[in-house]
């Protein structure tokens, strides 16, 4: 009986220790993305002294990395069971770029 | 009994039309919006038929004033819009309500409410769509509504296509996340995927299809509304506009869209094929690569249907490439069902010679197919009629001949009954016949030149013979049809009562269970042991398959009208959006009907989140009766 209780006890402080580290991911990926934010803004508002391309690519990074965060972080694809979501995100996302990247190599548009 | 089991108690014992109605107009069963879509897609299917009949009448002899103009432009319209979105898709998610939950093993759908509003909006879609032909004309630009002719040049035809489609695409998204969700969570203990029948598989792959495919026509539907509306320039060149973006968005969603159609019609060929020659399927496991192949490559070749827009070389060859490539899966799916069929014992039932006869039609529609992915040569076929011939060939040689053998395959499944086995041969024999005749000639009249949508042709110009054959087959596909109508009645009203297992030789789970099934599909959760678990259980002796749980009480979703009304709400606003366009004076007042649809909407929606659905219980009690009365 002693050992079993001191078992849920375990488990207890083991759950509580994740939803703590779960707390401070939010806390430290929500910081990060208002750094992004701003320097995506940062970068506009120098835009006489940086290359274009740099900074568009520099944006687009940025939001990337974004949306990494606003999927894992904040909609529990890091969790267990997400196979299917992420094996559909990825799959259109594929897609969409081999789309995308069609148009703008070899179909013509004006 | 909970208070939820009388009402439904009640409910059955109610009588007369309405209560009737009531049933079928509140139903969330998959085995009933199955029926449902059955007779809808058939209802369409009809009206594009004699449509189809229509434009061979004109064809038949040269310098016909029978439909001239801009009536036959319309006609060719929707005979192309029914036919793809209002009659093979529909029935294609006949077959796949009817069938996928009780070949996995589920009690229902994952969304028995989102299943219900799709059929609802597919339904209503297709309504707006046909009652132009009463409000004003019928769309004339094409099945393919390339802008700017449908957005500047049109009238108001082209409105109803707009809103008419965008409700019925919506219920396809639907039905198509639901299908997915379904096949992903709800297999039974046992059903890994490397077990699931192939139907279910191209089921599973064609959903997937389909949510990747619709957006894209959404968008382009939505922009063409905006242009055509109010007075947007998406498409128009001479503000700035693109046009040629209207075809790039409208194929990257067509050309998935024909793989949509013929993957499910791959399915039903593989459980039939494999049920009548009492073999296990030849190469499973190639097949399912194949499939999810063909899926994948489907969206790398859309620009085969623009190779005469002038993309250029290195566009036109690498997508040529890509087109030739899904030739590679297809030949393995053909070779694996003759392999099938190989030192099979074959029964040639209906449902098993519209499989046969599917194999080699198909295999000249995808011939002519590969000829049309050469970019040089297209430029000679591309507009003709050949490229007619060529899409007939693989989507009723493929598309239909595939629900056609899935219609007699699960028709005793369905609906408890076996169809009239002679006058189904009937129905193939004139079908198939009349098929070939209408359809091979056209391939001649392509290659000699005459150009597909014109009204009428020129005595002298060669086209008359190949035509008049033409016309004449079609007749033979309309009493295969008609011999198909008669059959359905006869059989409801004096058919054979089909037992469980209604072939005899069944193998998956779906005849493991009375037919027609009761409510809940299983009493019991099947434990699956393996491809063709039911086979597996009968060649060790068992009648039922074995079941993975203890009788118990069964959770059941509760009837709703919701999605009816809601699907009646979009309606109202497309009909407002409709005839904003028609007369400036009255605009306003279209738009105000608009408006108050939408909010319609979201009210019934906001009603649904509210309300809760407590469903009802079968009990334990109720379910052995019910199993004894089947047995």
């Amino acid at each position: 009986m002693d050992t079993a209780n001191r078992q849920s006890e375990m488990l207890d402080y083991i759950a509580k220790q994740r939803r703590k580290r779960d707390l401070q991911h939010y806390w430290v990926s929500f910081a990060l993305m208002i750094v992004f934010t701003v320097l995506a803004f940062l970068a506009v508002y120098f835009r006489k002294s940086i290359n274009d391309y740099l900074i568009a690519f520099f944006i687009v990074t940025m939001a990337v990395v974004q949306v990494i965060f606003q999927l894992y972080y904040f909609m529990h694809m890091k969790e267990k069971d997400h196979g299917f979501p992420a094996l559909f995100l990825y799959g259109g996302a594929v897609v969409v770029f081999v789309t995308v990247l069609s148009f703008v190599t070899i179909v013509w548009i004006s | 009994m909970t208070a939820n089991a009388h009402a439904l108690a009640a409910y059955n014992q109610r009588k007369g039309f309405l209560s009737w109605l009531w049933t079928w107009l509140s139903t969330v069963d998959h085995k009933r919006i199955a029926i449902l879509y059955l007779f809808g897609g058939g209802l369409f299917f009809v009206i594009g038929g004699i449509e189809a009949l229509l434009i061979r009448i004109q064809l038949a002899v040269p310098q016909n004033d029978f439909l001239v103009g801009s009536t036959y432009n319309e006609v060719v319209t929707m005979h192309g819009t029914t036919m793809i979105f209002l009659a093979a898709m529909p029935l294609v998610f006949a077959m796949m309500n009817a069938v996928v939950p009780l070949q996995i093993g589920a009690r229902d759908v994952a969304f028995p409410f989102v299943n219900a509003l799709g059929f609802w909006l597919f339904f209503l879609g297709g309504i707006v769509l046909n009652t132009s032909w009463f409000l004003g004309g019928a769309p004339a630009g094409g099945w393919t509504a390339y802008a700017p002719l449908t957005t500047e040049f049109l009238g108001t035809g082209s409105d109803f296509y707009l809103l008419g489609l965008q409700l019925s695409g919506a219920g396809t998204l639907m039905g198509a996340i639901n299908f997915m969700v379904t096949i992903i969570n709800m297999r039974a203990p046992g059903m890994t995927f490397m077990r699931m029948p192939l139907f279910t598989w191209t089921s599973l792959i064609t959903s997937t299809l389909i949510l990747f495919a619709f957006p894209p026509l959404t968008v382009g539907f939505f922009l063409e509304f905006f242009d055509h509306i109010f007075h947007a320039n998406f498409f128009n060149t001479a503000k700035g506009g693109n046009a040629i973006i209207f075809e790039h968005i409208f194929w990257i969603f067509g050309h998935p869209e024909v793989y949509i159609l013929v993957l499910p019609a791959f399915g039903i060929i593989s459980e039939v094929v494999a049920t009548f020659s009492k073999k296990r399927l030849f190469g499973y496991t190639s097949m399912v690569f194949a499939t999810v192949l063909i899926g994948f490559l489907s969206f790398m070749v859309w620009v085969h249907h623009m190779f005469t827009v002038g993309l250029g070389p290195m566009a036109n060859s690498l997508f040529a490439l890509a087109t030739m490539t899904i030739a590679v899966p297809t030949g393995m799916k053909i070779f694996n069902w003759l392999f099938t069929m190989w030192g099979g014992q074959i029964h040639f039932t209906t449902a098993n010679l519209f499989a046969v006869g599917f194999v080699p039609t198909f295999v000249m529609g995808g011939v002519t197919g590969v000829m049309l992915a050469v970019p040089s040569a297209d430029s000679q076929y591309h507009d003709s009629y050949f490229v007619i011939a060529h899409f007939h060939y693989v989507i009723i040689g493929g598309v239909v001949f595939g629900l056609l053998a899935g219609l007699f395959y699960w028709w005793p499944k369905m609906f408890g009954k076996i169809l009239n086995e002679t006058l189904g041969k009937i129905t193939f024999w004139t079908f198939f016949i009349g098929f070939h005749l209408t359809f091979f000639p056209q391939h001649f009249l392509g290659l000699i030149g005459m150009p597909r949508r014109y009204f009428t042709y020129f005595p002298d110009e060669g086209f008359n013979t190949w035509n008049l054959i033409s016309s004449i087959g079609a007749i033979g596909m309309a009493i295969g049809a008609i011999v198909l109508v008669i059959n359905i009645v006869i059989t409801t009203a004096k058919g054979q009562k089909a037992a469980g297992d209604a072939w005899g030789i069944g193998r998956t789970l779906e005849w493991s269970i009375p037919s027609p099934p009761p409510e809940y599909n299983f009493a019991q959760t099947p434990l699956v042991k393996g491809i063709d678990t039911f086979w597996k259980e009968k060649m060790e002796g068992n009648k039922k398959v074995t079941p993975a749980e203890p009788l118990g009480d069964i959770h059941m979703p509760n009837p709703t009208i919701l999605p009816f009304l809601m699907s009646i709400a979009l309606t109202i606003a497309a009909y407002g959006f409709i005839f904003a366009n028609q007369t400036s004076a009255s605009r306003p007042l279209c738009l105000v009907i608009a408006a108050f649809g939408i909010g319609l909407m979201l009210l019934l929606m906001l009603i649904h989140s509210i309300k809760d659905d407590p469903g009802f219980h079968y009990h334990k009690e109720e379910i052995i009766e019910i199993e004894k009365g089947a047995e």
